[in-house]
C-alpha cells in the first residue's frame, strides 16, 4: 500500500476503511453493485417459490466480492505470474473431465472433488485470456510481435477450446474461444490475416455444420423459425419472447410476471432471468439495465486503455469484451435473436461459479486500474 | 521494468486507437440493436405477444351447475347431487413411495395393480382415477401430498330410494347427463346451465389463481314427481314378495290417483340399484309398466261389455249361454269352467270368454275399436317418459270375426300396464277419462267422456262382483272398503302361437268402489309356483297396496268393518284367459 498516491489526505482513524477500500476502483465497484442489486431484485421474484436459492445467491455474492477484493490487491505483475499455473491447471482438469468427468444431461462437464463439483471449463474463461496475454507480453519483451507468435497463440487457445467442445459444451467453448480471440485481436493481429480468417471461417461453415451435434444444429435452425417445434427445442425461444413482449413499455410490475411465475419460462432463475426482468420491468427496465452495462463496459474500457503493460492492456481489454459478450449474447438469446446457449447474464443470473469468475475479472480490472500510474515516469 | 524498444511507447501504452474505437462502436451498435429488438417486442408486438402469453395460462373453465333434485309429491328426495371430488393425475409427474402408492390406491378404491396400470400411461396429460371421492377421503388424498395428483369439484348423483324407485327416476352417466327415466326425460330442467369462470393455470394445468366468475352457474330446477314415496315403497315390497313367492320372471305395478290422474307408484321387477354404476343387465333396466306391452287378456272384457251396454245391445241381466265351446269360423273358444247360462254381470264375475265373445260379435268392429281408441289403447300416453309404449291396436277394417271375438277378452291386442290402468279410470270416474301424469300436477285435468255414468256404474258393480266370493278374485277384497276389479290370465305368445305353460297374470282394480280414489294394476310375468291365475297371483298384491294407500290417504271406508269372506280353494272361480 505504501507509495499509493491516493493515501494522502486520508485521516488515520479511518485507516481500516482505507485498507479495505484502497484496492478497489470505486466507480467500477458502484456500477457492479447497482447491477447486483437489480439482479437480486429480479432473482427474488424468479425464485419466489424456492427462497433458498435467493439466500444461496447472497452467499455467492459475498464469496465473489471477497475474491474480487483479494485479486484487486494483487499487482498486474503478480497476476501475470499466475497465468501459466492457472492455464496449465485448468488444462489438466479439462483432461481429467474428459477421462472421468460426471455425465449430466448427456454432457461430460463436471468434475467431482469429493466435497464439491466444479466445471473446469469455467476456469478457462479466465485462464485462456490470462495465458494469451502473458504469452504476448513475454514475446514482446525481446522484439515486436510476429506472425509466428499469433500462430502459437492460436494453437494455445485451440487446445482448451477443443477439449470443451468435446464435452460437448458449444456455448462455453465459444466463450473461451472468444475471450482468447479478443486477446489476439487486441494484440494487433493484422487486418489482412483477420479478413482471411473471416473468409476462411465463412467458407468452412458447411464443414463446421457437419461437426455440430444434432441438438446444436436444431438450436440454430429453431432460431430461424422457432414455431417449427413450439413444444420442443423452440419452446425456450417462444416462451421467452412472449415473456419479454408481454412486459410492454413499463412491465407488469415486480413479482407480477405471469409467464415467468407460472413456470412457462424454464431456467428462469439462471440463463433466462432476463425474461423475468423484461416481463416485470418492461422496456424501461431494459433501458436502465443497458445503461448500467454500458457504464460498466465504458469504465472497464477506460481502465484497460490506460493499462501500463501489454499484459494488463490485453487482459483488461479481453475482460471488457468478454463481459460485454456475455451480456449481449444472453439478452440476444432471451430476445430470440441468438441461439440458446448456456450463457448467464452477468451479475444477475443465479449461479456461484459464474458469479465468482465475474467478480475475479472485476478484481483483475481493479488491479490494473490501481497500478496504472505505479510506474509512471 | 520493461526494455525500451520492445514495444513502442511502453509506458503510456494504450490499445491501438483504431481497434478501441472499432470495438466500442461494435458494442454500442449491438446494444442499440438489442434495444431495438426489445422495442419491437415490447412496444410494437406487445399486444400480440401479450395475447399469446395469455392464451397459455388464462383459461375459461366450466363451473358445474348443481343438478336439480328429483323429489316425490311430498318433497321426499329421490335423486340428489352431493358434492364430491374428482381425482385425476398427470402420470408423468406422479412420484410416490410404495407405501404412499398403496395408501393412494386404497383411498381411491383401486387395486394397486390397477392404479399402476393407469399411471403407466405417461404420455397422457390427464388420467381420471376416481370421479366421485367423498370430501373426507379427498382430504386424506390431499394430505398424502403426492405430486401429479389433482382434484376438481364434482357432483355425484345419489338415489336415496335405491332400487325401489330405480325405473322411474332413472340415472345419470359419469358426466351427470340423464341416461334413463326421469333423469333423461327432464335432463334440460334438471341440468341447469354451467357457469363460466376465468382462471389462471400454470404450465401443468393446475389452477393457481381465480380470475373471477364470468357467468354464474344456473342451478338446475327440482322436478317434483307425482309419486308418493310411501305408496311406492309399499307397492315395491308387495310386488317383490309376490315375484319371489311365485318364482316369476318379472312383475310390474302402477297406482293411479283417479282424481288427478297422477301416478302415485310405479315399480318393476327385476330392478337395479341406481347408486351402483357397475354391471347392469338390460332386463333390469326396463320400465316394464311403461315400455312393455302385453296381451292383457280378460281385463279387457269390461270394455267390450261397456260398448254393448252403452249401445243398448244388452243389459246387466241379459242372459247368455256359455256352455260347451263356441266356434267362430274355424276357431273354437273355450272357457276354463263350464258355467252354463250367465247374465252379463256374471260374464264379468266369472270371466267367461264365450260370453264376452258372443257379446262382442253382436257389436260392430268399429264401435269396439272406437272404445279401445278412446281409452288410449294404441297410442302412447305421452307421459314424457323415454320409450313409452303405445301398445298395438290394429285398425278395425282389418279385423276378422274371430279377431273381433278374441279381442273382446283381450287377445290380438297389446297394451302396456300403464295404458291398462289408465283405461280403468273410465270406470272409476263414472265414464270419463283423464290423462295420467308422472309429475305433480296442480291444474284440474281435462276430462273427456267415453261412456255414460250409468254404464260406468253398472260395470263397476260387475267388477265388485268379480272380487267377491263367487268371482275370480276374492283375494282382492279389503276390510272396510268395497273393491272392484278384474283379473287377467293370458297365455304368453311364443313362436307364433300361445304357450301352454307360460302366463301373464294380472289384476286391475279400484277402491272404494262407491267412489273410487285409486286404480291399481298389477302384472306378474310367468309365475312358476303352480298358481298362475290373476286372481291368485296378482290380486293379493293389489289388496296389500290398495289397503295401504287407502289408509295413507285417509279415505273413508264405504263398507262395514266385517271380516272378509275368502272361499276355500275349491270355491275360487278360475278363468280361461
Amino acid at each position: 500500500m505504501q507509495g499509493d498516491s491516493r493515501m494522502t489526505g486520508v485521516s488515520p482513524n479511518t485507516g481500516w476503511l482505507h485498507w479495505a477500500f484502497d484496492p478497489l476502483d470505486v466507480p467500477l465497484l458502484s456500477i457492479v453493485l447497482l447491477i447486483v442489486m437489480v439482479g437480486l431484485v429480479t432473482l427474488y421474484s424468479a425464485t419466489i417459490d424456492t427462497p433458498s436459492r435467493f439466500n444461496a445467491q447472497l452467499i455467492n455474492i459475498a464469496v465473489g466480492m471477497l475474491a474480487m477484493w483479494l485479486v484487486a490487491r494483487l499487482t498486474p505483475t503478480q497476476l501475470m505470474h499466475w497465468a501459466v499455473p492457472i492455464f496449465a491447471g485448468g488444462l489438466l482438469l479439462l483432461v481429467l473431465v474428459a477421462l472421468q468427468g460426471e455425465v449430466v444431461n448427456g454432457a461430460r462437464r463436471w468434475l467431482s472433488l469429493g466435497f464439491m463439483r466444479i466445471q473446469p471449463s469455467e476456469i478457462m474463461k479466465l485462464g485462456a485470456p490470462l495465458m494469451l496475454a502473458w504469452f504476448f507480453h513475454q514475446r514482446s519483451q525481446s522484439q515486436a510481435l510476429r506472425g509466428g507468435d499469433f500462430v502459437i497463440a492460436g494453437a494455445l487457445l485451440l487446445v482448451p477450446t477443443a477439449l470443451i467442445l468435446r464435452q460437448p459444451d458449444l456455448g462455453t467453448a465459444l466463450l473461451v474461444a472468444a475471450a482468447g480471440c479478443y486477446v489476439i485481436f487486441l494484440a494487433g493481429l493484422s487486418w489482412r490475416v483477420l479478413l482471411a480468417l473471416v473468409v476462411a471461417g465463412l467458407a468452412s461453415t458447411p464443414f463446421v455444420w457437419s461437426l455440430l451435434h444434432d441438438y446444436q444444429r436444431r438450436r440454430l435452425l429453431i432460431l430461424l423459425d422457432p414455431t417449427q417445434d413450439p413444444l420442443g427445442a423452440g419452446y425456450h425461444t417462444i416462451q421467452s419472447t412472449i415473456a419479454v413482449g408481454s412486459g410492454g413499455l413499463f412491465g407488469k410490475g415486480w413479482l407480477n410476471g405471469t409467464q415467468t411465475h407460472l413456470e412457462f419460462i424454464p431456467e428462469r432463475h439462471t440463463d433466462f432471468i432476463f425474461a423475468v426482468f423484461s416481463e416485470e420491468f418492461g422496456l424501461a427496465g431494459i433501458a436502465l439495465l443497458s445503461v448500467l452495462y454500458l457504464a460498466l463496459i465504458a469504465r472497464a474500457f477506460v481502465i484497460a486503455s490506460n493499462a501500463p503493460t501489454l499484459f494488463a492492456r490485453l487482459l483488461g481489454g479481453s475482460l471488457v469484451l468478454t463481459l460485454a459478450t456475455y451480456a449481449l449474447v444472453n439478452m440476444g438469446m432471451v430476445g430470440g435473436v441468438l441461439p440458446v446457449v448456456g450463457v448467464p447474464l452477468p451479475f444477475i443470473s443465479y449461479g456461484g461459479t459464474a458469479l465468482v469468475a465475474l467478480f475475479i475479472a472485476i478484481g483483475a480490472l481493479m488491479s490494473i486500474a490501481r497500478h496504472r500510474q505505479l510506474v509512471a515516469s | 521494468m520493461y526494455r525500451a524498444g520492445a514495444v513502442q511507447n511502453p509506458w503510456r501504452a494504450s490499445l491501438p486507437a483504431s481497434r478501441s474505437r472499432l470495438v466500442l462502436a461494435v458494442l454500442l451498435l449491438s446494444m442499440l440493436l438489442l434495444c431495438g429488438r426489445a422495442f419491437f417486442l415490447q412496444a410494437v408486438n406487445h399486444s400480440v405477444l401479450q395475447a399469446r402469453g395469455d392464451a397459455y395460462y388464462r383459461r375459461i373453465i366450466e363451473v358445474p351447475a348443481y343438478r336439480g333434485r328429483i323429489v316425490d309429491r311430498n318433497g321426499e328426495p329421490l335423486a340428489v347431487s352431493t358434492p364430491v371430488r374428482s381425482v385425476w393425475a398427470v402420470p408423468s409427474e406422479v412420484e410416490a413411495t410404495s407405501a404412499e402408492f398403496a395408501q393412494l390406491a386404497r383411498l381411491l378404491e383401486l387395486s394397486t395393480h390397477e392404479l399402476r396400470a393407469r399411471l403407466a400411461e405417461t404420455e397422457r396429460e390427464f388420467v381420471s382415477l376416481n370421479r366421485s371421492v367423498p370430501p373426507e377421503i379427498a382430504a386424506r388424498i390431499t394430505a398424502l401430498q403426492v405430486p401429479g395428483i389433482f382434484q376438481d369439484t364434482a357432483y355425484r348423483r345419489f338415489y336415496p330410494a335405491g332400487d325401489v324407485m330405480a325405473h322411474l327416476v332413472g340415472f345419470t352417466d359419469l358426466a351427470d347427463h340423464g341416461q334413463e327415466g326421469m333423469e333423461l326425460a327432464f335432463q334440460k330442467e334438471l341440468a341447469g346451465t354451467p357457469g363460466r369462470r376465468g382462471v389462471i393455470r400454470d404450465r401443468k394445468g393446475a389452477v393457481v389463481e381465480d380470475a373471477g366468475l364470468m357467468r354464474e352457474a344456473q342451478q338446475g330446477r327440482d322436478v317434483t314427481l307425482s309419486i308418493d314415496a310411501r305408496i311406492q315403497s309399499l307397492a315395491f315390497r308387495a310386488l317383490r314378495d309376490a315375484v319371489i313367492a311365485q318364482h316369476a320372471r318379472a312383475g310390474s305395478i302402477i297406482v293411479l290417483d283417479t282424481q288427478s290422474g297422477e301416478v302415485l307408484a310405479l315399480a318393476n321387477l327385476p330392478t337395479f340399484n341406481p347408486n351402483n354404476r357397475g354391471q347392469r343387465d338390460p332386463a333390469q333396466l326396463r320400465n316394464r309398466v311403461l315400455t312393455d306391452s302385453f296381451e292383457p287378456g280378460s281385463t279387457l272384457k269390461p270394455f267390450t261389455i261397456s260398448v254393448a251396454l252403452e249401445e243398448g245391445k244388452v243389459t246387466p241381466d241379459t242372459l247368455i249361454q256359455t256352455a260347451g265351446t263356441f266356434a267362430v269360423g274355424t276357431a273354437t273358444i273355450h272357457d276354463a269352467h263350464q258355467e252354463g247360462v250367465l247374465n252379463v254381470a256374471q260374464v264379468i264375475q266369472k270371466s267367461s270368454n264365450i260370453g264376452a265373445a258372443k257379446i262382442a260379435l253382436g257389436l260392430t268392429a268399429e264401435s269396439m275399436w272406437q272404445m279401445f281408441q278412446s281409452v288410449g289403447f294404441g297410442t302412447a300416453p305421452h307421459l314424457g317418459f323415454p320409450g313409452e309404449s303405445g301398445g298395438r291396436l290394429r285398425n278395425y277394417k282389418t279385423w276378422r270375426p274371430i279377431e273381433q271375438a278374441t279381442m273382446a277378452y283381450g287377445h290380438g291386442i297389446a297394451v302396456s300396464l300403464a295404458q291398462l290402468a289408465h283405461a280403468y279410470l273410465m270406470f272409476a270416474r263414472d265414464g270419463e277419462v283423464i290423462p295420467i301424469s308422472l309429475t305433480r300436477s296442480v291444474a284440474e285435468p281435462e276430462a273427456h267422456r267415453v261412456i255414460s255414468a250409468k254404464t260406468a256404474k253398472q260395470v263397476r258393480t260387475m267388477l265388485e262382483m268379480a272380487v267377491q266370493p263367487g268371482g275370480t278374485a276374492p283375494a282382492a277384497q279389503i276390510v272396510g272398503y268395497r273393491v272392484g276389479g278384474k283379473t287377467g290370465t293370458a297365455h304368453k305368445p311364443e313362436n307364433g302361437t300361445y304357450s301352454e305353460s307360460k302366463y301373464i297374470a294380472s289384476f286391475v282394480g279400484m277402491a272404494p268402489a262407491s267412489h273410487p280414489r285409486f286404480v291399481i294394476a298389477v302384472m306378474i310375468d310367468e309365475p312358476h309356483s303352480g298358481e298362475y291365475y290373476g286372481g291368485q297371483v296378482a290380486a293379493p298384491v293389489f289388496a296389500t297396496v290398495m289397503s295401504g294407500a287407502l289408509r295413507m290417504f285417509n279415505i273413508a271406508p264405504d263398507a262395514p268393518l266385517t271380516p272378509i269372506a275368502l272361499p276355500t280353494s275349491d270355491g275360487v272361480v278360475e278363468e280361461g284367459t
